[in-house]
């Protein structure tokens, strides 16, 4: 036994939230942005610091350029003054974020992570706060109160749970948001983010894959899935006039378990014979500009479409990815639209065209893949996936900002014969978070996130012990870097696919030879049976 | 555009309701008076002061109800020594006060709904004769 | 914690002790309730509108509402219109459903979390506390109209006529002030029982909830115990409506803390989180339909962004780009360079 496990007390502290600050304690932040990453994004303040630290080298006007921030931001984002003025604090979002109930801390609960921005709101912009002060709830802003927002706005995974619960609809994750672009203001960011945005910003995705080691990557998997399948896939590069630009976030490319969700992408692919193109360009599905402020966002994003009109396709396929899609469906068209030079998407398949993405021109892969099955132009053999018996864990953002619920559980029922849900309470709009979005699935801040992901976990759990469930299928990169590990510590046992990885095992393919092992290079029992009986 | 228009809309909307006795008040010609009542002209005073009555007629109705029905009292002696029947017909509205007159002018002014009093005690003929 | 609600409670009570020394200045007291009240109802309007016009007037840069079902996508998937509404019909309903039937706080759960495990219930104490308090106010605003309206509106007769349904007492109780104290005591109850709440609770919580408190309390004293000459309140409030005020002489200390309180209530709904009654009809998780990739959501002040250009980036990968046969934009820079 190396730790203690995990304890968690939810009975909140007596005295005043406002006189207390946060310990830095080893486990539950993350490391600050390094200066190079800072220059290479042309962002303020780039210095050697580290939050645990005494003295956080603050610019010396720090204190005006955030007051100067939050009084641009309350004049552009109606949202961030509507949330700072309508709270009444009714306390139904407390029990809703998976960080308060991982952690027990107060101020983990939405209204309290809001109310320390608010309280500044109100010391500054409001005139009962100014009058009143404290009495009106108002706080100075101090260092201190800096420090605390780094803290709890880097303890937010901005999955908007608390916001489906809120009766007006307050969104945290708009609060966490504008927070972070405040604190970016004064160069107090942290490197989870900002590394893999300078990355994705320079090189074109997140881990700074050059060119030709995308290629090499790519080239491998084909090599693979012809091991597996017998048939060699061909997968173009920035090919001009393909009819989709595919993107994906680039995890997929190599890590593990979002490589086999690749290998389904490619065999689905080849099988419809649809005319796709990767691009080396935009090789980022992801968009960890979202973590650090709409600008960011925006200069990341900004790749997709001029990729697409580079390559002059048809339209964009996007590949299983959370906050992707939170930036392609809500933000992409309007920051970087419109894209006027792409098609309305069809499938070239079974004709259908995609109407609900008629203007940004971008279809989900599980919309895409849905649409194949229930036009009967997929051959899949559900048997393949027999080992798992599986449960489907919502993303966040496909769920909460967008709606994307069926599509993926369609998919999933025809490719597998053991599908559970898990209970109620857990999964569509009030899925709970892995605990390691928004940028902060590093390994130093391993406790919070063990910590963030045990709602989660708990409902694995649930179905591990009531249906023997021992795969959690989802369609979001970041959970599948970080719920093997949650999933581990809470619930051994269980392991995590992407959907299309389930739908690649299914998947028969015109030619194949018969298969010994599924996309893990794992042993297929069906076959194995047919083997036996034949 | 459209939003401004909602928004603007709902405003609207709000004010109107808000100010809605303002502006019915002003385009119904309404005046803070007091309600017209008929005043007996033979009694000058009342079984209880006025101002005590006119906050709290239905607190002695009440009683007078449970004196006469529940207890066999019929006779009521007013703080200033008068003694009077326990009969809402037979005294108010006999002697003194036509209903129409006095009870629903005021009543209907409040728009305090009418007491269920009136099931019973509503004689047209005492109505008439008190009249008179 | 528990000082913010006694001094709250403290704060709620000047205006009520106010009202009460007040009706016994006679002099003053017809100059000090018109100007009052007529300051609280126009602080109370222009203050809304102000604060409605300010929020009108602040862009909303994205589409961002809060989806609570399927997404319209595919025609065989049946779209959750409510929840999730992709066109501006099903976003109002949504928003019919929000301020009506606080739709939102219907979902409610408690999570409670016991041996490493997340045990969750329905709740609906909160829904029903709010939705029980949030009716009642509205019916007995509306029943009020009787007094400020002159041949009072029979919708307003039958209001109270359903409202005093039971014929318990005489003047009869309202079933919506009982619903109105029973709300009201869950809301501030919590307040104080629920750990949770009171760490969270500020001062203007209690204040707001205070407020309500000492209204309704003087409200139904007024009614039921000391008893006021209704027709004199009547004249009263038809004078401030036809601005030439008039106060009969009987209105006691009882009434002008009722006064006086309402005032301060209304008076104070602009500049405190009471504005949610305005705010939830423009809060953009709530009220805007998710459509954003059929429609294009414009963004006003849209800004211009230093992007890392494909031209930039071919530039600096050039012979990696080449090394590994992936097709070039522009033809051999380099070759042309020699020639």
């Amino acid at each position: 036994m190396s730790k203690p496990p995990i304890q968690i007390d939810l009975q909140p502290p007596v005295g005043d939230w406002a006189d207390t600050s946060p310990e830095f304690r080893k486990g539950s932040w993350c490391y600050s942005a390094t200066p190079q990453n800072l220059v290479q994004l042309g962002m303020p303040n780039p210095r050697q610091w580290q939050p645990s630290d005494l003295d956080w080298k603050l610019p010396e006007n720090w204190k005006k350029t955030i007051l100067d921030g939050m009084k641009e931001r309350l004049a552009k984002f109606r949202s961030f003054r509507l949330f700072m003025d309508i709270c009444v604090r009714c306390g139904a979002c407390s029990d809703k974020c998976h960080f308060y109930l991982g952690s027990g801390d107060p101020k983990n609960m939405p209204v309290l992570r809001a109310e320390l921005l608010r309280s500044v709101y109100r010391r500054y912009f409001t005139l009962t706060g100014r009058i009143f002060g404290s009495l009106a709830g108002a706080r100075d802003l101090t260092e201190e109160v800096i420090k605390e927002w780094f803290y709890y706005f880097y303890q937010c995974t901005e999955c908007r749970r608390c916001s489906v619960f809120c009766p007006y609809g307050i969104d945290t994750a708009e609060i966490t948001m504008i927070g972070r672009e405040l604190l970016n203001l004064i160069g107090c960011n942290i490197n989870w983010v900002l590394d893999p945005a300078a990355n994705c910003y320079r090189v074109g995705n997140h881990l700074g894959i050059q060119p030709h080691s995308l290629k090499d990557n790519l080239e491998f998997a084909a090599d693979e899935l012809e091991e597996i399948t017998g048939i060699r896939v061909d997968i173009p590069i920035g090919k001009k006039g393909a009819e989709v630009l595919f993107v994906a976030p680039s995890a997929d490319y190599f890590a593990t378990p979002h490589y086999y969700t690749l290998l389904g992408y490619l065999a689905l692919f080849h099988e419809i014979g649809l005319d796709y193109t990767f691009s080396a360009y935009a090789s980022e599905g992801g968009n960890f500009g979202l973590f650090s402020s709409h600008d960011l966002m925006k200069r990341l994003n900004a790749k997709m479409y001029e990729e697409a009109k580079r390559l002059k396709v048809k339209w964009i396929l996007g590949g299983e990815c959370g906050h992707m899609w939170r930036v392609i469906h809500q933000y992409m068209d309007t920051m970087n639209g419109p894209a006027s030079f792409l098609e309305v998407p069809v499938s070239p398949i079974t004709g259908t065209r995609f109407d609900n993405a008629r203007s940004t021109k971008t279809v989900h892969i599980a919309e895409f893949t849905a649409d194949l099955i229930h036009a009967g132009k997929l051959n899949l053999d559900p048997r393949r996936n027999d080992r798992w018996k599986v449960t489907y864990h919502d993303s966040c953002n496909p769920s909460r900002a967008m709606g994307l619920l069926e599509e993926p559980r369609y998919i999933i029922r025809n490719a597998c014969n053991h599908f559970y849900e898990m209970p109620e309470n857990t999964i569509r709009e009030q899925t709970f978070c892995c605990g390691s979005g928004s940028g902060l699935g590093t390994d130093e801040n391993m406790e919070m996130r063990l910590r963030g992901g045990f709602p989660r976990a708990t409902a694995v759990r649930h179905v591990k012990e009531t249906h023997g469930v021992n795969l959690l299928a989802c369609i979001c990169a970041i959970d599948k870097a970080t719920l093997p590990t949650l999933l581990d510590y809470w619930v051994p046992g269980v392991e995590v696919a992407g959907v299309h990885e389930l739908l690649g095992n299914a998947l028969v393919m015109k030619g194949e030879k018969t298969r010994a092992t599924d996309l893990r290079g794992e042993p297929i029992p069906a076959v194995e049976q047919e083997a036996a009986h034949a | 555009m459209r939003e401004r228009v909602l928004i603007g809309t709902g405003l609207a909307l709000f004010l109107a309701l808000f100010t809605y006795p303002v502006w019915w008040a002003a385009a119904s010609g309404t005046r803070a008076a007091a309600p017209q009542l008929q005043l007996p002209q033979h009694a000058s005073a009342c079984v209880a002061p006025a101002s005590f009555m006119r906050a709290s007629h239905m607190q002695l109705l009440s009683s007078w109800r449970n004196d006469a029905v529940r207890r066999g009292v019929h006779k009521f002696r007013s703080p200033d020594g008068r003694v009077y029947d326990v009969s809402l017909s037979g005294t108010c509205l006999g002697q003194c006060h036509s209903k129409a007159e006095f009870c629903d002018r005021c009543h209907a002014y409040s728009g305090v709904s009418t007491p269920s009093c009136w099931q019973c005690h509503n004689d047209p003929q005492l109505a008439a004769r008190s009249i008179q | 914690m528990r000082n913010k609600a006694v001094f709250a409670l403290i704060v709620a009570v000047i205006p009520a002790c106010a009202g009460a020394a007040l009706s016994n200045l006679p002099s003053l007291r017809l100059p000090l309730a018109a100007t009052v009240s007529y300051a609280a109802c126009a602080f109370f309007l222009a203050g809304i509108c102000l604060r409605v016009l300010r929020w009108a007037s602040i862009p909303v840069p994205f589409c961002i509402p809060t989806t609570c079902g399927q997404q319209k996508s595919l025609v065989w998937i049946r779209p959750d219109s409510l929840d999730n509404p992709s066109s501006g019909l099903g976003a109002a309903m949504r928003m019919g459903g929000e301020t009506l039937f606080f739709r939102s706080l219907f979902r409610n759960t408690r999570c409670q979390v016991a041996n490493t495990r997340a045990i969750f219930t329905e709740s609906r104490w909160l829904w029903m506390g709010a939705i029980a308090f949030h009716w009642a106010l509205l019916v007995i605003v509306l029943r009020h109209l009787r007094l400020f309206v002159q041949q009072v509106p029979a919708s307003v007769l039958l209001l109270e006529k359903i409202d005093t349904l039971f014929q318990v007492g005489i003047p009869g109780v309202c079933i919506s002030d009982l619903v109105l104290l029973a709300g009201l005591s869950f809301l501030l109850g919590r307040r104080f029982a629920d750990p949770v709440l009171r760490y969270i609770s500020l001062f203007s919580d209690y204040l707001a909830l205070w407020l309500l408190a000492g209204v309704a309390a003087t409200g139904l004293l007024m009614r039921h115990w000391s008893r006021v000459d209704v027709a004199g309140v009547k004249q009263f409030s038809l004078g401030l409506a036809t601005f030439s005020p008039v106060l009969p002489h009987n209105l006691g200390s009882l009434f002008f803390a009722h006064l006086l309180l309402v005032c301060a209530l209304v008076a104070y709904i602009p500049s405190s989180k009471l504005m949610h009654m305005a705010g939830v009809w423009l809060s953009p998780t709530r009220n805007l339909a998710n459509n954003s990739r059929a429609v294009r959501h414009v963004n006003p002040w849209n800004q211009p962004v230093v992007t890392h250009t494909y031209a930039e980036w071919e530039a600096e990968y050039r012979d990696k780009l080449k090394e590994a046969g992936i097709p070039l934009e522009e033809t051999d820079v380099e070759a042309t360079y020699s020639n």
